[in-house]
């Protein structure tokens, strides 16, 4: 446990020494990364210190604050949300060396490091807490870290915006949990969790909303999620990766571990969060899709993906509703490693684009092209996550997604039983696999491939090693648990048993020993490609690279001929029209000897920016004129309100 | 297992081209015509394989993982799938969703390397290749449901395993013959072929799978036509198993129902493409909801 606390205290006070280091200095972002690195490495020994023997971590100690315990407690749950945690953030440490320098950096590097480690030690906080009050800290330490690494670069105007929406969703967010732990605290006694599968109150359904508005919001689950996008894309790119890759799912943390409180969990609880998860996915991809700015369209990825982390817990769910282990099993743990996958491969994603940005200057997709010529390594690590994410073999995607697939199957052998709609998840995730693969050829090919685009981009540079071999680690990762997954079932299983599916811990072991084949299956592929794309590249070793590409005839082809990212996303975006309402403008070329056009879409996003800013506005609106009209400067008005409101105060006493 | 794993992939490696000349033969049988001789795909591959390579200066190693992942994604899907009434020779629990998204790793690898290339012709066939298959998948798992429904577990094996000759005789028959057809139309677009795409034009602004090979050449495009015609047979497997669920008991006989019933489908895409219109392009994603929407109905008969 002392290993946890070092964890904590190490990551978290990361970058107060730099606070009093100068301003220009490097010893400062040294220190606080030498800092995270010794926290990750301890926090990593107490993770394997829980796998190795089994049993959970812990650590209690009164404290004078309501619930009266200061309770930590490590067990598989928690690990399962750390062992991603610990990876991004000590990769994130080292890539900011090189990404923002204190040097380059002199007004904010300082203020960086502060809130990263703030962020990660408080997220480390609250995964272990087992105190509602304790949690609602670590939770809004995060929250405010957050903010300030959003803000990072507070100049800019879109900055400070993304930091505002960001934010005011965070608190309201709050609010919710607030009123869960009270409800919380009043129905277990304490607010110290209950242990898991025992608590049994009148109010489950409303805690249960309450949660999954708070956590959902965090999270972005579908309608919720109207801060991620703009704030993914504000954040500096290694800030990015930890928001994108570890925040967001401390929301999923939350609903695993109050879900895991209750004795009984109702149907409706499993089919909301199914149907969410099915929103989330299917619209955060067809968002994505339609997006220029990269950074933009990673976090709409982040939408997708938390959309497939809830189709995993809502079949879970609905498993332990109708008393299916199987279903518990495979839902939960493809839940909880898409999780880590998800913090893995989106890491590598927003670190490598941050490296692509750092190189063009710009983060409009359409000023990329021919990339991987001029950033080799980066292309490579950034095509390696890309598969990934789309879920394909031999990656760490396709193992969650087939354990989340696998359930979706279950209920097929239930007869006649109103679980059988559940089936839906999987050609749900069927649609949202093959369009985040159509984003992903899309983003890696406008990016990386064909001709550069723009100057700046024809005169890229190569990212310093000190930023590659991070996203190199990861990608490692991603390629460990696509190859050798069985290395996780022990805590996969752990984490089940602990979450409340204990009656299906004896056919555990069947539900994931497929995995095995799965693992063999990859290695072959490797095999395969590797044998035949060596076969390949030794013929066309002498082959000269002398002549254009054909154009059809056409004798001049010019970089701009190519396809771009709108015109690649416009027959997908079309079809996803009527929730998109992708705004466009020009294209029209008119008449002979045509003048140049020009044409530009742009997708903003449907529930942030066509229903609540506009609903907002609105109310604002209102309200002004309500009260232009009641306190309009008139002194005898003024009097007859005094004279109404002691005739009400008499009416209200005497009554 | 390994003779059956010798003789899986023998049957694939051999009699894969065949298909296509078939195809060709049966459209110059419409036409009046005598056509291409029935092995030249073998002719072209030989052909290919003895030429030198032509890179453009755009391209990057990329373009050639193309064909490499092309080729060898139906050679390992190849063992996942039972062909007719022999077993496939590597089987698991959930193994069909690993046959799908091998199928997703192929076509990835596909649109990028048509994307290296800085062609405009070749992003367009990307895109639509990306475009049309996100429409072609919930029918495939909509389809694999319908049949996971009808065994007792969750590999290819045992989803086309004997028990299909009763369920074609059951309620579930109709079931089966609708996915029957859905699986047709995925096979056609998923091998670009009439009426969603058309093999044959190589410069025009309506194909898709053709466009995206333009600049290959010498053994590379020799690995995708090698490639092309693996993955036909496969998907085809699928669809011969579904059709023609008999057991002889001996490997011959199976062999050779199998071969039959592929023979058959080849003509069947022949004469298709030589009675049909290509559709125009912005039907092609209606006609696909179509058949996602039949397959739907097909689900909703078994679990009724």
């Amino acid at each position: 446990m002392l290993w946890l606390i070092i964890a904590i205290l190490l990551t978290t006070l990361a970058g107060v020494p730099g606070l009093f280091c100068s301003r220009n200095g490097s010893g400062g972002e040294r220190l606080a990364c030498l800092m995270s690195l010794v926290g990750c490495a301890s926090g990593l020994v107490a993770v394997s210190l829980i796998l190795i023997s089994g049993h959970e971590l812990r650590m209690e100690f009164p404290w004078s604050v309501p619930g009266g315990v200061f309770a930590l407690r490590l067990d598989a749950i928690s690990a399962a949300f750390l062992l991603p945690l610990i990876l991004v953030v000590a990769t994130g440490a080292v890539y900011g060396l090189r990404y923002w320098p204190q040097r380059e950096n002199p007004a904010n590097g300082r203020k960086l490091r502060l809130f990263y480690g703030l962020l990660s030690g408080s997220m480390i906080l609250l995964l272990t807490s087992r105190n509602g009050v304790l949690f609602l800290m670590g939770w809004e330490v995060m929250a405010l870290a957050g903010y300030f690494l959003i803000t990072t670069e507070d100049h800019k105007e879109d900055v400070r915006r993304a930091g505002f929406i960001y934010l005011i969703a965070t608190h309201t967010g709050t609010l919710a949990l607030f009123a869960l732990f009270a409800l919380l605290g009043e129905a277990a006694g304490s607010l110290v969790y209950p242990a898991a599968g025992t608590l049994t109150a009148a109010s489950s359904g409303l805690m249960f909303l309450l949660g999954l508005f708070g956590f959902g919001m965090k999270a972005g689950i579908m309608p919720l999620h109207i801060w991620l996008p703009d704030a993914h894309a504000a954040a500096p790119s290694h800030a990015s990766a930890i928001l994108s890759g570890v925040m967001i799912k401390t929301g999923i943390y939350g609903l695993v571990r109050l879900t895991s409180f209750f004795a009984v969990i109702p149907p409706w609880w499993g089919w909301t969060v199914l149907v969410l998860g099915v929103i989330s996915g299917i619209l955060g991809v067809a968002f994505a899709l339609a997006q220029h700015d990269i950074k933009r369209l990673l976090a709409y990825h982040s939408v997708e993906n938390i959309g497939i982390i809830a189709l995993g817990l809502g079949l879970a769910l609905l498993g332990r509703s109708y008393h299916v282990p199987e279903l518990v099993a495979l839902g939960l743990a493809g839940c909880l490693l898409h999780v880590a996958n998800h913090g893995l491969f989106k890491s590598i994603l927003f670190l490598s684009a941050g490296s692509v940005i750092h190189a063009v200057g710009t983060r409009n997709i359409d000023s990329y092209g021919g990339l991987l010529k001029r950033q080799p390594w980066t292309g490579l690590l950034f095509l390696g996550s890309a598969v990934a994410i789309c879920g394909l073999p031999p990656f760490n995607g396709f193992i969650s997604e087939w354990l989340i697939y696998l359930g979706s199957f279950q209920p097929l052998k239930q007869a006649h039983s109103p679980l059988g709609m559940a089936v839906l998840a999987a050609p749900a995730l069927a649609l949202i696999g093959a369009l985040a693969l159509a984003c992903f050829v899309k983003v890696f090919g406008v990016t990386f491939l064909g001709e550069p685009r723009s100057e700046a981009a024809a005169h890229a540079h190569e990212a310093p090693r000190c930023m590659l071999a991070p996203m190199a680690l990861l990608l490692v990762a991603c390629v460990w648990v696509g190859l050798l997954p069985t290395t996780l079932v022990p805590i996969l299983q752990m984490a089940v048993v602990n979450w409340g599916g204990a009656a299906g811990s004896t056919i555990l072991g069947s539900s994931f020993a497929p995995l095995g084949s799965i693992s063999l299956a990859g290695w072959s592929l490797v095999l395969l490609l590797g044998l035949s794309a060596f076969w390949l590249k030794r013929r066309s070793r002498t082959a000269p690279r002398n002549v254009g590409t054909w154009g059809c005839g056409f004798q001049f082809p010019t970089a701009r001929m190519q396809y771009s990212a709108s015109s690649f996303a416009d027959s997908l975006v079309q079809l996803f029209n009527f929730v998109l309402v992708s705004e466009r403008h020009g294209g029209k070329v008119r008449g002979f000897f045509a003048k140049p056009a020009k044409f530009e879409s742009h997708t903003p996003d449907v529930v942030l920016d066509r229903v609540l800013a506009p609903g907002f506005a609105g109310g604002a609106w209102l309200c002004q004129r309500l009260r232009a009209g009641v306190q309009n400067g008139t002194i005898a008005l003024y009097l007859l309100y005094v004279v109404l409101a002691l005739i009400a105060l008499m009416a209200f006493f005497t009554y | 297992m390994i003779a059956g794993l010798i003789l899986h992939l023998a049957l694939l490696l051999i009699f894969a081209p065949l298909l296509l000349g078939i195809i060709t033969k049966t459209k110059a049988l419409f036409g009046g015509r005598v056509g291409a001789p029935l092995l030249q795909l073998y002719f072209d591959l030989a052909k290919l394989w003895r030429k030198g390579f032509v890179f453009s200066r755009t391209t990057t190693w990329v373009f050639l993982a193309g064909p490499v992942v092309g080729l060898a994604v139906p050679l390992l899907a190849s063992l996942l799938i039972p062909f007719g009434a022999l077993q496939a020779p590597v089987s698991f629990e959930g193994d069909l969703i690993l046959f799908v998204y091998l199928f997703g790793l192929s076509r990835f690898f596909t649109a990028t390397a048509a994307l290296d290339t800085g062609s405009s012709f070749e992003g367009m066939g990307a895109v639509r290749e990306v475009t049309f298959s996100c429409l072609a998948e919930p029918t495939v798992l909509f389809a694999l449901l319908v049949l996971a429904r009808l065994s007792d577990g969750l590999s290819l094996n045992s989803l086309l395993g004997a028990h299909l000759l009763a369920d074609w005789h059951s309620p579930a028959g109709a079931s089966l013959g609708l996915i029957l057809v859905c699986l047709f139309v995925v096979m056609l677009v998923e091998n670009s072929r009439i009426p969603f795409d058309d093999p044959n034009t190589h410069l025009e602004l309506t194909m898709i799978h053709e466009v995206m090979v333009l600049d290959h050449s010498g053994p590379a495009l020799g690995m995708i036509l090698y490639g092309a015609s693996l993955k036909m047979m496969v998907l085809g497997a699928l669809l011969v198993r579904l059709a023609l669920p008999w057991q002889t008991g001996w490997w011959v006989t199976d062999a050779l129902v199998f071969l039959v019933g592929l023979v058959g489908i080849a003509v069947l895409i022949g004469v298709v493409e030589s009675i049909m219109a290509r559709l125009r392009l912005p039907r092609i994603p209606q006609m696909l909801i179509g058949t996602s929407l039949l397959s739907i109905f097909a689900l909703v008969l078994v679990l009724r």
